[in-house]
């Protein structure tokens, strides 16, 4: 029989793997809740799910496209804004739900034990299902428009693993502080809607010709550039990322991942407490 | 408002041990008790035995797995159906899916909502929610069970259910850790039990030697809180006795108190008080808030205010009586002020088997009449 020990918790320290995986059923079951409550008790239901990216995609295309006439490496506007919807909205919709996920479930944190950590990391369960439906769509679109990516559409489950692992991180570790100070609610809404517009989402990095080196080092230096940029090079057959922004996002990846859960292990033990 | 003024000043605290000095071993297969006043700790020991918070020190070993019944229905969702429910309450709680796959009939059988298992738990009825929430929970098949207060669900049949299945998980050999101040079920439930006292540890044994520290503790309690410096309350003004009419009553009969309050000509505006009667097991039986019928005193003097509580009808038994004196804040509150008793007969007309009287917290004045 297992003994478990119950000693005062270091400043810092990763969670216990074991009891993690012994736990998994708490993830799904928290993602399926998610999902199933999404749609339950509305009219049309899961059709949302299809509607809301092409919506999305419409506007930008309405906005981006006709009116400011953005450039977009010469793929019709509504697919390229489609395919970087579809990356940005698995970034920020897994940060927006997985930081928010604690508060949420205030009641179940301050009386029952169980893995904390799972809580925000099941709400990339929905995120996925979203991404899945949407990347199915995108696939459609991609045929209607006789557009093919080539053999690195392969490499797209890479990119997506290695964004998720980003956004889990900061939102591991918002969830984590929101606990203590509602004000990562507040603010960070606010940072995503930044972070749409300062990445290239609507538009390519050509639009930035011409435009100041401080401002294009700038651009480049953002890692979730490198992430759209691989991603349309999977999804749209554009030109590759250079290696060490593939490099980066991979080192980007494991860095957020195990700072945002090192800050939520050092915030776990007053959750209960403070909540 | 001074949160306003200046956001960025520092909240300041001051640090308070909940529990020291707790050094406790418990067998394998025992049911033990944990009494004490409210504030002692035992909410607090639970919650570190199950890990919901962690200790700033000292050390635990638990050779087992916890399950845990701290809040009955915690973790279930309204918007899911009873079926959805169940299997996330018991993964919350620490189940396999396939524990809750096994034990899924016997979970709705307990439960009594087996009719209603596809509706979502918020077109429940809250006694059907508390008894599948339970059933879930009592269902748990680890070997250590933290219980807090739970049993209080429910009617008086599901009550008497659910205190069975807390005792068959004790004769099962597994090792049952019981909060309550419920005098009744611990004695029926448990096999030793410890007393808690300000977070510290004074007694440990039978549950008979428990129970008497826990009496006794009120005793002295009340005889401490004569000081009416070792009151809480702002002590702007301070209450100075509290005598009942007799010290036995019927049951039915009208019951007076005075309340002596000290004056305190800087007070400002009038006060009011509030006088609470507790049953045996600590339950507030009536709050008579001198507010709810315009009572409201100057402090400029010395007051000598009268209660005379009519209804409802006391069941036969010791009570407490607290003392509250209350401006917007709380000048003095004088538990225990008083105790009284109430003498065994019966206000009704016929004789009648003490079954018909155990169930209501008070004795009902009613009539019936046929058609």
């Amino acid at each position: 029989m297992a003994t478990i020990v119950i000693t005062p918790p270091g400043r810092l320290g990763l969670p216990r793997w074991r009891e993690l995986w012994a736990a998994r059923e708490v993830l799904l079951r928290f993602g399926l809740r998610d999902i199933l409550l999404r749609y339950r008790q509305t009219a049309v239901g899961v059709a949302w799910v299809v509607v809301q990216p092409l919506l999305g995609a419409g506007i930008f295309a309405l906005v981006f496209g006709t009116v400011a006439d953005l450039p977009t490496n010469g793929v019709p506007y509504f697919l390229f804004s489609f395919m970087g919807m579809l990356a940005w909205n698995l970034f920020s919709q897994t940060i927006a739900r997985s930081s928010a996920s604690l508060v949420a479930n205030q009641a179940l944190v301050a009386k029952v034990f169980f893995p904390r950590l799972l809580v925000p990391l099941s709400s990339a369960l929905g995120v996925l299902l979203d991404y899945a439906v949407a990347l199915g769509l995108g696939v459609v679109l991609l045929i209607v428009y006789g557009v093919s990516p080539g053999w690195a559409v392969l490499l797209l489950p890479v990119w997506t693993m290695l964004l998720l692992m980003v956004a889990l991180g900061v939102g591991v570790a918002a969830a984590a502080i929101q606990v203590k100070y509602r004000d990562v609610g507040y603010v960070m809404p606010w940072l995503l809607q930044m972070g749409l517009y300062a990445t290239p989402v609507a538009y390519s990095l050509e639009a930035l010709e011409g435009s100041p080196e401080a401002v294009q080092w700038l651009f480049t230096a953002n890692p979730l550039t490198w992430f759209l940029e691989a991603f349309r090079w999977s999804l749209l057959g554009q030109a590759a990322p250079p290696l060490w922004q593939i490099v980066g996002m991979v080192g980007a990846a494991l860095l957020v991942l195990l700072g945002g859960t090192l800050v939520f292990q050092r915030y776990e033990r007053q959750f209960a407490d403070v909540i | 408002m001074a949160r306003l003024r200046s956001p960025w000043a520092k909240s300041r605290f001051t640090e308070f041990d909940a529990l020291d000095g707790v050094d406790l071993d418990v067998p394998w297969g025992e049911a033990l008790g944990i009494v004490g006043r409210n504030g002692a700790g035992k909410s607090t020991l639970l919650k570190l035995l199950t890990r919901v918070t962690a200790p700033t020190r000292g050390r635990i070993e638990l050779h087992g797995r916890m399950g845990s019944l701290l809040e009955v229905g915690t973790g279930f969702s309204g918007e899911l159906t009873g079926r959805e429910n169940i299997y996330l309450n018991g993964a919350i709680l620490g189940m396999t899916r396939k524990e809750i796959r096994s034990s899924f009939d016997e979970i709705v059988d307990f439960s009594g909502v087996a009719k209603f298992l596809d509706t979502p738990v918020k077109r429940y009825s809250s006694g059907m929610y508390v008894r599948l929430a339970f059933s879930v929970a009592a269902h748990l098949r680890t070997e250590i069970l933290a219980i807090d207060e739970v049993l209080a669900v429910g009617d008086a049949e599901f009550q008497r259910k659910s205190l069975a299945k807390m005792r068959d998980v004790a004769k099962d050999g597994r090792t049952v850790l019981y909060v309550s101040h419920l005098v009744q079920t611990v004695t029926a439930l448990c096999t030793s039990a410890v007393y808690l006292d300000r977070g510290r540890l004074t007694y440990a044994g039978s549950v008979d030697g428990a129970l008497d520290v826990y009496r006794r503790s009120f005793e002295q309690f009340a005889m401490e809180q004569q000081d009416p410096e070792r009151r809480p309350g702002t002590g702007t003004l301070r209450a100075s006795s509290l005598i009942p009419a007799s010290d036995v009553f019927d049951p039915a009969e009208s019951k007076r108190f005075v309340l002596g309050v000290g004056s305190n000509p800087d007070l400002v505006g009038s006060y009011f008080v509030s006088i609470h009667v507790n049953d045996a097991s600590g339950a507030v039986v009536a709050q008579c808030d001198s507010r709810a019928v315009g009572g409201w005193y100057e402090a400029s003097k010395e007051q000598e205010i009268q209660l005379t509580l009519r209804a409802p009808w006391l069941k036969p038994g010791r009570y407490t009586v607290d003392a509250f004196v209350c401006q917007t804040g709380v000048l003095d509150a004088w538990e225990g002020a008083s105790a009284f008793e109430v003498l065994p007969a019966t206000p009704y007309p016929e004789m009648t088997l003490d079954e018909a009287t155990a169930q209501g917290v008070v004795l009902a004045d009613y009539d019936y009449e046929g058609r």
